[in-house]
C-alpha cells in the first residue's frame, strides 16, 4: 500500500500550485479554476486520512462530497458574479475591479 | 404619580408627529406636546410637595421598578427626590421655549421636532431613573439626535461642530459606562445598579471616580475638555443651542452631583482639591476667554464654561449650602442661556450676523427682543431679583464654609469672575443692544412675533420667579 | 407698638410702579406715565414722612433712646440654620432720616421730570427706572440684613446704569454707564467677600446680632479664635472689604472714576443718584457698621479718615478747573462724601462717643437738599442753554431769575456761610476733626475754602461773567417747585438739632454749640468766595494768568490727576491684552488645540493604513494565507 505520506506529497503539491495561480494570475476565471485545485487538494486529504487513519467510519468521504457540492455551487456563483462584473467593467481582471477600498 | 409618563408623552407626539400633515398641523402638535410636558411637570411639582407636605420621609418618591435583564440584574427603574423635580421642571420649561422659537424652522420641520422631541424623552428619562443602565440609556439618548440637529440645521461649521460635539460627549459616555462597569462588579453583595444604595468600597470608589466624574463633567463642560461648548453652541439651531447650554450641560452636572454626593461621597472628598482646582480655573479662565469673543453665540458658549464651572466647584466643596447652589446654579443657568440663545437667535434670524461690531442700537428697532437680551445678561451677571444672583450667593455662602485657604482663594476668584462678566455683558449689550445703528438695512426689521415673544416671557417669568422668590426652590431641593 | 406693616409700603409703591410702567407703559399708559409714578410715591413720600413723625415723636424712644424697631421680618434665602437672608424692615435713627431724604429727594426729582423730561420718546421708561431707583434706594436703607443690603446695593447700581444709559444712542452714555456699573462691581466683590468673612465669624447675617457678636468676639479673642490673615485679624479685613465696597459706591478716591462720567444721564437722575442719594450710600453703609468700625480695629480707622479726606481734597483741586457745569458738580459731590467719610472716622478711643458720626450724617442730610437743588439748577440751565460748558454761560441772571437765586442759596449752603444748611454740618463735621487729628482738620478747611472757590466760580461763570442778556424764561410750575421746596430745605434744614435725634448710641445728645471754633471756616470760605468774585464775576483774562501761574498744577488737576488714564491702562493694556487675549489665544490653540490634535492624529493614522484596504481580491488572499500561515505556526510550534 502506498504510504500516507505520499498522497500527502500530492495533495500539498496540489494545494500551492492552486495557491499560486490564486495569487499570480489576474483571470478571474483562472483564479476560481485555483480554487478549484485547492479544495480538491483538500478533499485528497480528507478521502486519505479517511481511508488511513479511521477505515471503519465514513466522515472523511463525507466531507469531500461536501465540498464538492458546495465547489460547485459556489462555481455558480462565483460564474455568476464575474459574469456581472464583465457586463459592468468589460474585464475580468482581478486588478481591475479594485472599486471595493477605502 | 405615573414617573415613566414623563417620557411617553414626547414618544407619543413623536408618534403622532410620523402621520401629520402640513406645517401647521407639525407645529401645534409639537407645541401641544411639549405643553403637556409643562403641565405634567408642574403636576409633578404639586403631587410632589403634597406627599412631601403629608411628612412622607422616604428620599425617592414615586418609584416604579420593572425588570429589565433579570439576568444581569438591571432594571428599569424610576423615582424623583426635589433636586430631579427640579431638573423636570427646567427641562420642561425650555422645551416649551425651543418650540416656540423653532416655529418657522427651515427643510424637513417635521424630523427637527421629532428629533428635538426624542431629546427631551432623553433628558426626563435621565432625570427621573435610578438605575445607572437606565441612567446611562436615556443619557445616550440625549446625545445622537444633536448630532443631527446641528449638521443638518446648524450654521458655519456645522459639520465639524457636530462632528465635535457628538466625539467629545460619546468620549464622556464611555468614560461613564467604564465608571458604571467598574461599580457593577465591585459592588457588595450581588451587582447592583441601584444608584442611590450604591456604596462602593473606598479603593474601588478612588479608581472609579474619575471616570464618572470626568464622563459627566465633559457634558458640563469641565476643563479642559469644555471645547465643544463654543463650537457646538455656536452652529448649532437656536432651539438645539438651548437644549444644550440649558439642558444637555445640566445632564452632565446632574450626573457629577449624584456621583460626588450620593454614590461615592469619600472619593469625591479625596478628589475635592482637584475638582475645585479645575472648575476655579473654568470659571476665570472661561471668564476671560469670553471677553475676547466677538460673535455673540461664542460669547455666551464661552460664559456657560464659566458658569458651570460654578456647578463643578459648588460640587467640589460639597458643603449642602454649596450643594444646594449648585442644583440653583443649575436651573438658573438653564433658564438664563436658553433665554439669552432666543435672544440671540432672533437677532440672527434678522440681521444674518452675530458678530458684535455689526450689531448696534438694536434697542431702538427690536425693542422686546433687545429687552430680552437686556434681562438675560443682567441674570448672567448676577443681578439681585433674577435667579443667578440666588445661585451665585447660595454657592459663595457655601463655598465659604470650606475652612482651607486654599477653598477660600478659589471662593473668591469666583466671586472675582463676577466682575469680568459685567465686563463682557456690557461690552456685549453696549455694542449691540445700545449705541447708533451701524446699519441703515437694520431700520426696516421687525420685532419677536407672538411665539418668539411668548417664549421670552416663559423663560423670563421662570428666571423671575426664582429671582424674587428663592425659598420655594431652597425646600424644593433640600426636601 | 401699633402695627408697623404698612412700611413695607414706602419701597413697595415705587416698585408697583416700575412694574406697571415698565410692562404697560410704552404703549398704554405713556401720556399719564409720569403722573403715575409721582402719584405713587407722593404717598410713598408722605407715608415715611409719617413714619419719621411716629419714630422719633412716638414710638421710637424706650428708655430715653432711640432703639432699633424691625418692622418687618420675611425669610428670603435660608443657607444653614443659622444664616438667612431676610427680608426686614429696621427701624432707627439713620434708616428712618434716609427714608425722608430718599422719598423727597425722589419726589422731588419726579415732579421735576414731568416737564423736564416731556417729550421723550422713551418718558415711561424713565419714569419706571426711577421708580425701581427708589424701590431699591428705599430698600437699600431700611435693610436690616448685610445681605439684604447688598441686594438693594446691586439693584440700585442696576438702575444707575439703566439710567445713566438712558440716551442709549449716544455712545458716550453706554460707555459712562458700563463703566459706572463695572467699578462699582469691582468695588462690591469687596463688599461681598467682606459678607462672606463677617458673616462666617458672626454666624449670622443680621446687622444687629452681626454686630453685638463681633464686638464680643472682639472683647473676648479668646472665645472665638480669631483667625487671621497676613497678621490683620479676618474681622478687619471683612470691615476693610466692606468699606471697599462703600468706597466704590461712593465714589471715593481711587474709586470714584465713574461718577464725573456718570453726568452723561438726564441731569434729574443725577441731582437724585449721584448726587443726593446713591453715592451716600457708602457713607450710610459705614455709619451702619459704626460701633465696628470705631471699636474694633483702629487702623481700620485710619484708614477711611484718610481715604475720606484725601478724596475731599482731590476732587476739591480737579473740581476748580473743570468746566462742564455738571461735572463740576460731580466733584464737588465727591469731595461732599470725602467730608462725610472722614468724618466717620474720625472716632478714635476715649472721645466724645460720636460726635462724628452725628456730623457725618447731618452733613449728608443737608447737602442732599443743596446738592440737590443745585443739579436740578443746572438742568433748568442746560436746557436753556443746550450746552454743558460753562464757557456757553453767563449773565443768566436776568433770564432765570428764580434759578439764579436758588442757585445762590445752594452755592451759599455748599460753601458754608452761616445760617445756610450746610454751615451748621459743615461745622460739626470739622469740629470733629479738630478734636481728631489735626491734619485732617487742616485739610478739611482748606478744602472748605477751595468748595466755596469752585462753587462761586460757577455761579458766577453762570450768572455773571457776561452783561445779563434776554427776557425772562417762563418756567413751569412743576419745575419751580422743587426749586423752591429744596431751597427751604438748603436754607432752614441746618436748624434741625439733628444730635437730638441720630446719634451713635441712640441717647438723645444737646446740640454742640457754635462757637469760636466757627470763624476759620466761615473766613476761608469768604476768602474763596472773594477770590472767585475777582476772577469770575467780569469776563477778563484773570482767570487765565491765574492758571498759567498755576501752569503743571492746573493741567494735572484739569486731567484729573490722570487717574483715568491709569485705569484705562490698566484695563486696556493689562486685562486685555496680557490675560483676555492670551487666555482667548490658549483656548483657541492649546487647548482646543489638543482636541483637534487628538482627532488629526487619528486620521493621520488611519489615512498612512488605509493602503492595506486596497480593493485587490489577492492582496486580501495573500492577507490571509499569510495569516493563516502565521497561526499554524504559532499553534503548532509555540503555543503547544
Amino acid at each position: 500500500m502506498i504510504p500516507l505520506h505520499y498522497i500527502l506529497f500530492v495533495s500539498t503539491g496540489l494545494f500551492f500550485i492552486g495557491m499560486f495561480g490564486l495569487f499570480t494570475r489576474r483571470n478571474m476565471i483562472t483564479m476560481l479554476m485555483s480554487v478549484e485545485l485547492i479544495l480538491n487538494s483538500v478533499n485528497i486529504n480528507f478521502v486519505a486520512f479517511n481511508k488511513y487513519l479511521y477505515p471503519e467510519k465514513l466522515a472523511g468521504v463525507f466531507f469531500s462530497l461536501f465540498i464538492i457540492a458546495i465547489a460547485a455551487a459556489e462555481a455558480a456563483v462565483a460564474i455568476a458574479i464575474i459574469i456581472n462584473l464583465y457586463r459592468n467593467i468589460r474585464s475580468i481582471d482581478v486588478e481591475a475591479a479594485d472599486e471595493l477600498k477605502f | 404619580m405615573n414617573l415613566s409618563i414623563l417620557v411617553i408623552v414626547p414618544l407619543l407626539t413623536v408618534l403622532a408627529l410620523l402621520f401629520s400633515r402640513g406645517q401647521n398641523a407639525i407645529r401645534w402638535l409639537s407645541f401641544a406636546g411639549v405643553t403637556v410636558q409643562l403641565v405634567l411637570s408642574f403636576v409633578l411639582l404639586a403631587v410632589f410637595w403634597k406627599e412631601r407636605a403629608a411628612g412622607n420621609p422616604v428620599s425617592m418618591l414615586f418609584e416604579y421598578r420593572h425588570a429589565w435583564f433579570s439576568a444581569l440584574n438591571i432594571d428599569y427603574h424610576v423615582g424623583v427626590d426635589g433636586i430631579s423635580v427640579a431638573m423636570i421642571l427646567l427641562t420642561a420649561v425650555i422645551m416649551v421655549g425651543a418650540v416656540l422659537v423653532s416655529w418657522k424652522i427651515g427643510p424637513h420641520s417635521r424630523v427637527f421636532f421629532i428629533l428635538l422631541l426624542l431629546l427631551s424623552a432623553g433628558a426626563y428619562g435621565f432625570f427621573i431613573s435610578l438605575d445607572l443602565f437606565t441612567l446611562f440609556f436615556f443619557l445616550e439618548i440625549s446625545v445622537i439626535p444633536k448630532f443631527l440637529l446641528i449638521g443638518i440645521w446648524g450654521s458655519g461649521k456645522k459639520e465639524y461642530a457636530a462632528l465635535k460635539l457628538a466625539l467629545m460627549l460619546m468620549a464622556g459616555s464611555a468614560l461613564v459606562f467604564i465608571g458604571i462597569l467598574g461599580i457593577y462588579y465591585n459592588s457588595y453583595g450581588p451587582p447592583s445598579l441601584y444608584w442611590p444604595d450604591i456604596h462602593p468600597a473606598v479603593s474601588v470608589q478612588r479608581i472609579f471616580f474619575p471616570f464618572l466624574f470626568v464622563g459627566f463633567g465633559i457634558f458640563t463642560a469641565l476643563f479642559p475638555f469644555h471645547t465643544w461648548v463654543p463650537d457646538g453652541h455656536s452652529s448649532a439651531p437656536t432651539a438645539a443651542s438651548m437644549f444644550l447650554a440649558g439642558i444637555s450641560m445640566k445632564l452632565g452636572g446632574y450626573g457629577c452631583l449624584r456621583v460626588a454626593i450620593y454614590m461615592m461621597p469619600a472619593a469625591a472628598a479625596e478628589y475635592s482639591p482637584y475638582i475645585i482646582g479645575l472648575a476655579t480655573i473654568a470659571i476665570v479662565y472661561g471668564a476671560f476667554a469670553t471677553m475676547m469673543q466677538k460673535d455673540l453665540k461664542y460669547i455666551n458658549a464661552y460664559s456657560s464654561v464659566s458658569h458651570c464651572g460654578f456647578i463643578l466647584l459648588a460640587i467640589g466643596m460639597g458643603t449642602r449650602t454649596a450643594i444646594v447652589g449648585a442644583v440653583m446654579q443649575m436651573i438658573s443657568h438653564g433658564l438664563m442661556t436658553a433665554l439669552f440663545f432666543a435672544a440671540i437667535g432672533m437677532i440672527y434670524d434678522r440681521t444674518h450676523t452675530r458678530l458684535v461690531e455689526k450689531l448696534g442700537g438694536l434697542l431702538k428697532i427690536m425693542p422686546f427682543t433687545a429687552t430680552i437680551f437686556v434681562i438675560a445678561g443682567l441674570c448672567s451677571l448676577g443681578l439681585p431679583g433674577l435667579s443667578g444672583f440666588v445661585a451665585e450667593m447660595t454657592i459663595f455662602m457655601g463655598s465659604w464654609q470650606r475652612p482651607e485657604t486654599a477653598s477660600r482663594l478659589a471662593t473668591i476668584l469666583a466671586c472675582a469672575s463676577i466682575v469680568i462678566t459685567a465686563v463682557y455683558i456690557l461690552r456685549a449689550t453696549g455694542q449691540t443692544i445700545m449705541g447708533p445703528i451701524k446699519d441703515p438695512q437694520y431700520n426696516s426689521l421687525t420685532d419677536a412675533s407672538w411665539n418668539e415673544k411668548l417664549a421670552g416671557v416663559l423663560l423670563i417669568a421662570g428666571i423671575v420667579v426664582i429671582g424674587v422668590a428663592p425659598f420655594w426652590l431652597n425646600q424644593l431641593i433640600n426636601k | 407698638m401699633p402695627n408697623t406693616a404698612y412700611i413695607i409700603l414706602i419701597p413697595l409703591l415705587p416698585f408697583i410702579g416700575f412694574v406697571i410702567l415698565g410692562l404697560f407703559g410704552r404703549k398704554y399708559i405713556r401720556s399719564f406715565a409720569g403722573a403715575i409714578a409721582t402719584g405713587l410715591l407722593l404717598v410713598s413720600t408722605a407715608l415715611s414722612l409719617w413714619v419719621a413723625y411716629w419714630y422719633f415723636f412716638v414710638g421710637g424712644m424706650v428708655n430715653g433712646a432711640y432703639r432699633p424697631v424691625t418692622a418687618l421680618k420675611l425669610e428670603w434665602l435660608s443657607f444653614s440654620h443659622d444664616l438667612s437672608i431676610d427680608m426686614s424692615i429696621i427701624l432707627d435713627p439713620i434708616s428712618v432720616m434716609m427714608i425722608v431724604v430718599v422719598s423727597l429727594v425722589s419726589l422731588m426729582v419726579h415732579l421735576f421730570s414731568l416737564s423736564y423730561m416731556k417729550g421723550e420718546e422713551r418718558f415711561a421708561t424713565y419714569y419706571a427706572f426711577l421708580g425701581l431707583f427708589t424701590f431699591s434706594m428705599l430698600g437699600l436703607v431700611v435693610s436690616g440684613n448685610i445681605f439684604e443690603i447688598y441686594i438693594f446695593w446691586e439693584l440700585v447700581g442696576c438702575s444707575s446704569y439703566l439710567l445713566i444709559g438712558y440716551y442709549y444712542d449716544r455712545p458716550t452714555a453706554v460707555a459712562a454707564a458700563k463703566k459706572a456699573f463695572i467699578v462699582t462691581r469691582f468695588a462690591d466683590l469687596g463688599f461681598l467677600v467682606g459678607i462672606l468673612i463677617l458673616s462666617f465669624q458672626a454666624h449670622t447675617l443680621d446687622f444687629n446680632i452681626l454686630i453685638s457678636r463681633l464686638l464680643s468676639a472682639v472683647m473676648n479673642p479668646s472665645d472665638a479664635g480669631l483667625a487671621s490673615f497676613w497678621g490683620v485679624s479676618l474681622i478687619s479685613w471683612g470691615l476693610i472689604l466692606v468699606f471697599i465696597g462703600g468706597a466704590g459706591k461712593s465714589a471715593l478716591f481711587p474709586l470714584h472714576i465713574w461718577l464725573p462720567d456718570a453726568m452723561e444721564g438726564p441731569t434729574p437722575v443725577s441731582a437724585l443718584i449721584h448726587a443726593a442719594t446713591m453715592v451716600v450710600a457708602g457713607v450710610y453703609l459705614v455709619a451702619r457698621l459704626y460701633l465696628l468700625y470705631a471699636l474694633i480695629d483702629p487702623a481700620v480707622t485710619q484708614i477711611i479718615l484718610y481715604a475720606g479726606a484725601i478724596s475731599a481734597l482731590l476732587a476739591a483741586i480737579i473740581a476748580c478747573t473743570q468746566t462742564d457745569i455738571k461735572r463740576v458738580l460731580a466733584y464737588s459731590t465727591m469731595s461732599q462724601i470725602g467730608y462725610m467719610m472722614f468724618a466717620l472716622g474720625t472716632y478714635h478711643p476715649g472721645e466724645d462717643p460720636a460726635l462724628g458720626y452725628t456730623a457725618s450724617l447731618f452733613h449728608l442730610f443737608t447737602h442732599a437738599f443743596f446738592k440737590a437743588l443745585l443739579f436740578l439748577c443746572a438742568g433748568v440751565i442746560i436746557h436753556n442753554i443746550h450746552s454743558n460748558e460753562m464757557k456757553d454761560m453767563g449773565g443768566l441772571r436776568k433770564s432765570l431769575p428764580l434759578t439764579h437765586a436758588c442757585f445762590l442759596i445752594a452755592c451759599l449752603a455748599i460753601a458754608g456761610i452761616p445760617p445756610f444748611a450746610g454751615f451748621f454740618s459743615k461745622e460739626e463735621i470739622l469740629l470733629a476733626a479738630w478734636n481728631s487729628n489735626k491734619l485732617v482738620y487742616g485739610i478739611g478747611l482748606f478744602t472748605s475754602g477751595l468748595t466755596a472757590f469752585y462753587m462761586f466760580r460757577l455761579y458766577f461763570s453762570v450768572f455773571w461773567h457776561k452783561p445779563a442778556t434776554g427776557h425772562r424764561h417762563r418756567q413751569p410750575l412743576v419745575e419751580s417747585l422743587p426749586l423752591v421746596i429744596l431751597a427751604l430745605g438748603a436754607v432752614f434744614a441746618g436748624f434741625i438739632p439733628f444730635s437730638r435725634f441720630v446719634t451713635a448710641s441712640g441717647f438723645p445728645d444737646k446740640p454742640s454749640g457754635i462757637g469760636t471754633n466757627a470763624i476759620a471756616p466761615v473766613l476761608i470760605a469768604a476768602v474763596g468766595i472773594g477770590i472767585a468774585a475777582w476772577l469770575y464775576a467780569k469776563a477778563s483774562d484773570r482767570p487765565a494768568k491765574a492758571a498759567a501761574s498755576l501752569r503743571g498744577l492746573y493741567t494735572f488737576a484739569y486731567h484729573k490727576f490722570y487717574i483715568d488714564e491709569l485705569y484705562l491702562f490698566i484695563t486696556k493694556k493689562i486685562i486685555f491684552n496680557c490675560i483676555g487675549r492670551p487666555a482667548a489665544w490658549i483656548d483657541r490653540n492649546i487647548v482646543d488645540g489638543f482636541i483637534n490634535g487628538v482627532a488629526i492624529t487619528t486620521g493621520r493614522i488611519s489615512t498612512a493604513i488605509k493602503g492595506v484596504q486596497s480593493g485587490r481580491v489577492q492582496d486580501y488572499a495573500w492577507f490571509f494565507f499569510i495569516g493563516i500561515a502565521g497561526l499554524a505556526v504559532l499553534f503548532i510550534y509555540i503555543v503547544t
